[in-house]
Parts: structure tokens; sequence; C-alpha cells
């Protein structure tokens, strides 16, 4: 399937999600173009976390569709071509307990890839130089700080070269400092590694400086699609609304013109 | 009351349909994923080495308990010289396989089930899927397939254990002729006898880790509160529906036997 209707990597349309009377997800549509950064912004409980699961499969959608590299992730095609790569990383970075951070970065290229046991050790332990953990390969996840559980999780998501990366909220439980760390490493290894980047974050105004595009997400839509430049001008709205009250508060928003959805 | 009756035995065919096919899925997925071979000796080292120390212990005191229980019995009959036949029967037949399952179901079994649930709380579980990972045939598989070894391994080592426990109490301490029990042990122990045990063995294996893994893998699903009490709510079910279970299949495999 090459049906995609524009050139985006990533496209969902009128993508639905209730859980029982609760309409998560109502219709929401967005396009990711290869090689930017989108963050999707919204209050807690508004369903960015429920979005990201619902296009890389993790939630079956109630409706809608989802097209990734051209090809139809939602609903299934009986002979779908395989899966573009891509990777996600977690809020809580899921990494496993009993495996070392080599073994966690290893981990899909072991399992998923044909790639033999000296390559696949030359590829981690570059990966694992790369983001200063050369002397956290052997040690577990318990034995790690924050930032370089992260930092591991990230190797873990990049080793697979993937086209794009779906991140959850990369930043929680941060200080500022390691929360920049973190943003910058993102915009580090999209320069090197050249990825399409779907970001869920809280942290605004800060996620805007690796950001090419935000979507603001809104009682089940999304209700602002545009440069994080476009945001400033629109301080009359809803959306400035809710990011004056440091998206704790959000109220209903007032439909404008322009870039307002 | 109909309804309910109804509606409660509709909820157990479907939970026994999702729980069969879990662990088909399970183990079919397994046998497509690569280092099947790597993955299954470490679920046996896991499940094996855990649980070793303790069917050491539990078979030898089970086998001495026996070997007094049964000779103070016998010898009110003037049987006492019976006493390596009972002993190896009852081990063999009936207590090795249900107190070799119920000891690794409380070592292994509750530890599968917790580690699952955890696994599933900090979304490793999701991980996995998204890695392109089928998660229960990487978790669960391998498991699964550990304990039609473990179980029937670990009940042998019980039997023997609990066989010279009886020896030690009849024989070293009440003065049983140590000839005349293991002449008896050797003579009444039969094949079919053996058989049984090792099927008990199996079928119990594959039931209560299937039940540890389900509920684990399902906390999300399964269990009344999330996090920390979900995970501790599914190890304690999958512990006390395991044991149940166990009590109930012997029963039906026993009937069989027989």
């Amino acid at each position: 399937m090459t049906a995609t209707p524009s050139n985006s990597l990533l496209e969902i349309r009128s993508l639905t999600k209730a859980f029982g009377d609760n309409q998560v997800l109502d219709g929401v549509d967005l396009k990711v173009t290869e090689g930017t950064v989108t963050t999707v912004i919204g209050k807690s409980g508004m369903g960015k976390s429920v979005l990201l699961k619902a296009i890389v499969g993790l939630l079956e959608p109630d409706g809608g569709e989802v097209w990734l590299g051209g090809n139809r992730t939602f609903p299934r095609r009986k002979h779908q071509p395989d899966r573009m790569a891509s990777s996600f990383m977690f809020q809580s970075n899921a990494l496993f307990d009993s495996l070392t951070a080599f073994e966690n970065i290893a981990l899909p290229l072991r399992e998923v890839t044909h790639l033999g046991r000296r390559a696949i050790a030359e590829k981690v332990n570059g990966l694992l130089k790369r983001m200063e953990l050369s002397d956290a390969a052997s040690r577990y996840p318990g034995e790690l700080s924050g930032g370089m559980r992260k930092r591991v999780a990230f190797a873990r998501a990049l080793v697979t070269d993937p086209k794009i990366v779906f991140f959850d909220e990369p930043t929680t439980g941060l200080d500022p400092e390691r929360k920049f760390g973190v943003f910058d490493l993102i915009a580090e290894y999209r320069r090197d590694f050249g990825f399409t980047a779907l970001l869920v974050s809280h942290d605004i105004p800060e996620v805007f400086s690796i950001s090419d595009r935000v979507a603001w997400l809104d009682n089940g839509k999304i209700r602002f699609e545009g440069a994080p430049s476009d945001i400033k001008g629109e301080v009359e709205t809803a959306l400035a609304g809710f990011l004056r009250r440091g998206n704790n508060k959000a109220s209903g928003g007032q439909e404008s013109g322009g870039k307002l959805i | 009351m109909v309804r309910t009756a109804g509606r409660f035995a509709l909820g157990g065919i479907r939970e026994l349909g999702e729980f069969t096919g879990f662990l088909v899925s399970s183990t079919f997925c397994y046998l497509r994923q690569r280092k099947r071979m790597e993955k299954w000796l470490r679920a046996v080292h896991e499940m094996g080495v855990r649980c070793l120390p303790i069917i050491l212990f539990v078979g030898l005191f089970t086998g001495l308990v026996l070997g007094l229980q049964g000779y103070y019995t016998l010898v009110k009959f003037g049987s006492e010289s019976a006493l390596g036949a009972a002993v190896s029967l009852i081990l063999i037949r009936e207590l090795g396989p249900v107190l070799a399952a119920l000891m690794i179901v409380g070592k292994a079994g509750s530890a599968l089930a917790s580690e699952l649930g955890i696994q599933r709380n900090d979304e490793q579980i999701d991980a996995l899927q998204t890695m392109g990972i089928q998660p229960s045939g990487f978790l669960v598989g391998p498991r699964l397939l550990a304990a039609l070894f473990c179980f029937p391994a670990l009940t042998a080592v019980f039997d023997l254990l609990g066989i010279f426990g009886g020896y030690l109490t009849g024989s070293v301490l009440l003065n049983v002729d140590a000839g005349v029990y293991w002449a008896r042990v050797f003579e009444s122990v039969q094949p079919k006898d053996v058989t049984g045990g090792f099927v008990k063995a199996l079928t119990f294996g594959v039931i209560t880790i299937g039940i540890c893994s389900y509920r684990g893998y399902n906390t999300h699903r399964k269990a009344s509160a999330p996090g920390v009490r979900g995970v501790s709510e599914s190890a304690t079910r999958a512990v006390v529906w395991s044991s149940i279970s166990i009590l109930a299949a012997d029963y039906v495999i026993t009937s069989f036997f027989l």
C-alpha cells in the first residue's frame, strides 16, 4: 500500500477511542512530516498517551485510520507489508530489571533482527559510547541513576535505526536540569540519526525548543496544530489560556480563525 | 437465581476459553521465536534451581513422617514389613506429585505471577510489543515448556528423597529390616504407578504455571486494584487457584488410573 493521501510519514484520520462512557479520542486528525519533531500537548487525562498507544497498536482504537510510512496500520489489512521501523520510549523507561544496560539495549536486535553476536555487540557498544554509558554497560537498571536509565531507554529506542520514535512524556520525574538534558539528547540524536519524532510532553514551553510542530489535544480533538512560534500569536485563545495556566486548568477553547482547529 | 448461575457459568466458560487460548498462543508464539533453547534452559534453570532446595527438604521430611506414621499403623497388624510398599506407593502415586507441585507453586509460581504483574505495570510487556517481540511467547512460552521438564523431574527427586526418608525412620530408627524395606519398594512399585505419577506431574505443571502466568500477565485486566495491590492480588489468586486446580486434577487423574 502506498496510498497515504499526503507525503506525511504518519497520518491519523478521525481516530476515536472511548473507555466506557469516557470518549477520550473523538476524531483525532494529525499529520507528522518526515524529519520533524511534533509534540502533543494537553491537560493530564486528555488522552495524549492513549493517542500514542493507539498509534503503535498497544490500544485498539474504536474507529479511524492510522497510516505509517504509506502503510495502513489501523484498521489492519490481512496482507499488510512489514511495518516500517518505529520505536517507543515509555514514560517509565520500561527497562528489564533482570537484564544489564547492554542486554536491554541489545534485546530488540537479538530478538527481531538477523544480526550476529559480534555485529550486535559492535552496534550496542557504539551507542553506549555515544550516550556516555560505556561504564554502565554491565550494570542493571536498579543500579543506575534516573538520567542514566532514561539514556539506556533512549538507546534501546534508537538501536534498531527507527524512522519514527514515539516518546511518552520522556522527562517525567526529572529535575529541570535533567529535563533539558533529555531534550538536548533528543535534538542531538535527531540531528545525528535523522529520525522523526512524536512526543507527548507536559514541559511547556521547554519542549518547544526542540519541536517543529505542536499539536494541542483537548476534549478528544486536536484543537491546534502548527509551529511553536505560531502559538505566541494566539494570546487571546483558549490555547494561550491553557499555556498560561500551566496546563492544569484549561477551559473549553474558543474557536478562532487561523491555526486553531 | 437461575440467571445468576447462568451468568456465572458463562463467565467461567469464557475465562476457561481465554485461558486455553493464552496457553496455546504463548506456546506457538514461543516456538516461532529465536534462541528457543537458550530461553528454555534459562526457564528450567530458574524453576529448577529455585525449587530444588525446598523439594529436597519437604521430600525428605514427608518420607520421614510417612515412615513413622506407617510403621506405627502397620505394626498394630503385624505388617511392618510392608512399610516400604506403603511409603513408596503413597509417594509415587499421590503425595509426590501433589506436594511437589504445591511446593513449586508456592516458590516459583507465586514469583512468576508477581514478576509478570510487575512487568505489566511497568509497561515492560508493552515495550516488548513495540519492539516487535510477541510478549507471551517471549515471557510465558519458555516457562510453560520448562514446566513440562521441571515438574516431573522435581517430582522424581521428591519421590526418591521421600522413599529414602521412609527408610531412615523405618529401618535406621525403628529397626525394620533394610533388605525387606527395599525389596518391598521394588516389588510393589509397578510401571503404571510411575506413569500415573508423571502424568499427574505433567498436568499439574501445565495447569499451575499456566494459571500463574495468566494471572500475572493479565494483572491489568483481572486484578480489582491497580499497582502494587493488583500485583499482590494476582500472586495470591494464582497460588490459590493453582492449589485448588492441583487437587481437583489429582482426583480426576487418579480416577482414570485406578
